[in-house]
């Protein structure tokens, strides 16, 4: 037996023990209840076989099928992959089933970040691999323009599992927009991810992550990144969309020096949305830093604001920030953020505010002449900011989108 | 005579069930600047907000007429869009909403340069801020002139327009009120504790605010000395 037939082995063990294990937060979901694969469906041969409505879906989860200032793109529908291409040497882009085909080596990286027996959403995707992507960039490789990747959701009632794994080599710069998106209006759906991040010594990996879900899709994603000395991690995620339940927490491990962690999230539950999300953070080693910042806003939907932050020594440096605003009679907000502190002479701070929109501020508006409804926009824009993430112009047209149609609902 | 801009008829306000102003009357006429006097707490502040239709401030009786109209029964946007403007003396921080945001939503001449005026109020720096967050009293006032400015009232309601404001930018800031003011006929109701700011706007009329009730219309410049010299215990003795 060959050393990956062996790894392989031990990973659908480990995954066989988990398989009916429940994840710690979240509603238990009965993967039973959906298909393993989508039976009979018809999938674009290539990009440009997208239907208008498809390119739409997939532009507004911020991927571009014209490849417009992208420097690669993975498209991936169902468990099908349509397109996997990178424009610019040096940088990698195929599915993860692939590259473990042609990288031996890939399977010292898989299930590293994230234990393969967390729970039975892990265990599902070891034991029903159905590709996701592999993105690399060599060493000292920078990139200018973002890889583009989207995960699309075709079939109803269908669980679509990947494994994503991504590489920023030493001293490379690699910028990732990822959306998820789905098409099959009306049916339920599930979505399982399976993200692991690995940033080298000096490397930097600026992630965004847009969600476009709709009200029937669970989605259970598990990340995980270890950071190596120097190394800079920035994670967005915006959730603006309507979704039935997210439940994740993805987590980063700072393992080098100097290393850098920072996830900021944009979340809107509209009626009936449930979304527990969180950010966790370990600092493993001296003068890393982390920062989570959330901006929560529950429209009668329900939002868990979860952050973990944990210093292992010192000296570190990490911060930890939740506003959350709640627009109607039923929604609600659970912040729940996490200091562990395990020795002296670390420096870590939290802090979380949850309120309604506040009266003397709308009132102070409209007396410079803006209508309440006008106002309390203006006030739901501002907090929905995404200027904090430092994102490429062509996303920010599709977020400024949502957001306008959020406002638009709130009213 | 002037025509009445602004007309105050036997004005009573409650707060929280609470009297503040009792059977208040004033008229201000277009292009009037008038000074409001009085001690902390007696109600100055709560005429503005009442003026401009802050719910929490309740009229329960009397009439505000703007343009010979009473305006009771608009709320507070609708206000300021017929050409009432206040400075407001601690307005709230507004996190995401900026300044310059705010001002291009609600200046209402095309003519309006905005990085001139920011750069006369010294808030160029400030335009692309979350709305009063972090800034200082002086910055606040500034940069309430400056919406206001953009708004193009007929009638600016300033409240204690120089409080928190170094003496360098009382003159400045005196300077443009006073511009302000002039260039089209404005009128002005101004509170004031110091004065400072009637060294640069010419005040047609002051009058103080005691025991609810409105005394002494007269040089607002005489009051303020008067005042200095006797305090407002006269006021309340005198009730000229």
């Amino acid at each position: 037996m060959s050393q990956m037939q062996r790894i392989k082995e031990e990973l659908d063990q480990k995954a066989q023990s988990a398989y009916t294990k429940k994840a710690t937060f979240g509603d238990d979901i009965d993967l039973e209840s959906y298909h393993k694969t989508p039976g009979e469906a018809e999938y674009p041969k290539s990009l440009a076989d997208l239907t208008p409505s498809q390119a739409e879906i997939v532009l507004s989860a911020g991927v571009d099928v014209k490849e417009k200032e992208r420097w690669g793109t993975f498209l991936q529908m169902d468990h099908s992959v349509i397109h996997a291409r990178s424009k610019k040497e040096g940088l990698e882009v195929m599915s993860t089933s692939e590259a473990l085909k042609k990288y031996d080596w890939l399977w010292e990286y898989y299930w590293k970040a994230v234990a393969v027996d967390s729970d039975k959403y892990t265990a599902h995707a070891q034991l029903n691999p159905y590709h996701g992507y592999f993105i690399r960039a060599l060493p000292g490789v920078k990139a200018s323009f973002p890889i583009q990747a989207c995960l699309f959701l075709k079939s109803g009632n269908l669980i679509q599992s990947v494994h994503n794994i991504i590489i920023a080599e030493e001293g490379s710069d690699l910028q990732i927009i990822t959306g998820c998106a789905t098409e099959s209006f009306g049916s339920r759906g599930m979505h399982i991810g399976i993200s692991e991040f690995f940033v080298k010594k000096n490397a930097k990996v600026t992630f965004t992550m847009v969600h476009n879900w709709h009200e029937d899709i669970v989605v259970r994603p598990r990340t995980g990144t270890i950071v190596e000395e120097n190394g800079i991690f920035l994670s967005n995620y915006i959730c603006l969309k309507r979704v039935k339940d997210i439940q994740m927490y993805p987590k980063a491990v700072l393992a080098g020096k100097n290393s850098l962690a920072r996830y900021s999230s944009i979340l809107y539950a509209h009626p009936g949305s449930r979304l527990d999300i969180g950010s966790r953070v370990n600092l493993q080693a001296e003068n890393s830093r982390a920062e989570i910042i959330a901006r929560a806003i529950a429209h009668n939907g329900t939002i868990i604001a979860r952050g973990n932050l944990r210093g292992e020594t010192a000296p570190i440096k990490a911060h930890l920030e939740c506003r959350g605003l709640i627009l109607g009679d039923k929604g609600n907000i659970y912040a729940i953020p996490e200091l562990e502190g395990c020795c002296e002479g670390v420096d870590m701070s939290h802090e979380a505010a949850v309120g309604k929109i506040a009266k003397e501020e709308i009132e102070y508006l409209m007396a410079r002449g803006l209508s309440a409804q006008e106002a309390q926009a203006a006030i739901v824009r501002g907090f929905l900011d995404v200027s904090i993430m430092g994102l490429p112009d062509v996303l920010k047209g599709q977020i400024n989108k949502a957001i306008e149609s959020c406002e638009k609902e709130a009213l | 005579m002037k025509e009445a801009l602004l007309e105050i008829k036997d004005l009573c306000i409650s707060i929280a069930g609470k009297e503040v102003i009792s059977n208040f009357n004033l008229r201000i006429d277009r292009g009037q600047v008038m000074v409001l006097l009085g001690q902390n707490g007696s109600g100055k502040t709560s005429l503005i907000m009442a003026i401009m239709g802050f719910p929490s401030y309740q009229i329960t009786r009397g009439d505000i007429l703007f343009n010979g109209e009473s305006i009771l029964g608009f709320p507070i946007d609708q206000r300021a869009k017929l050409g009432i403007g206040a400075l407001f003396q601690r307005p709230p921080t507004v996190r995401g909403v900026k300044l310059r945001q705010l001002i291009n939503m609600t200046s209402r001449s095309r003519d309006f340069d905005l990085d001139k005026a920011a750069e006369e109020l010294a808030m160029t720096d400030f335009l692309d801020r979350d709305l009063n967050l972090g800034f200082s009293g002086g910055e606040m006032k500034r940069s309430e002139l400056l919406q206001l400015i953009a708004q193009e009232p007929q009638i600016v309601l300033l409240d204690e327009p120089e409080s928190g404001v170094d003496l360098e930018n009382v003159s400045s800031m005196g300077r443009i009120v006073n511009d302000f003011l002039k260039a089209k006929d404005r009128a002005a109701l101004i509170i004031t504790h110091t004065g400072y700011i009637l060294d640069y706007v010419q005040a047609d009329m002051g009058c103080v605010l005691s025991n609810m009730q409105l005394h002494c219309l007269k040089d607002p410049k005489k009051i303020i000395q008067d005042i200095r010299k006797y305090g407002y215990d006269k006021c309340l003795k005198c009730k000229g």
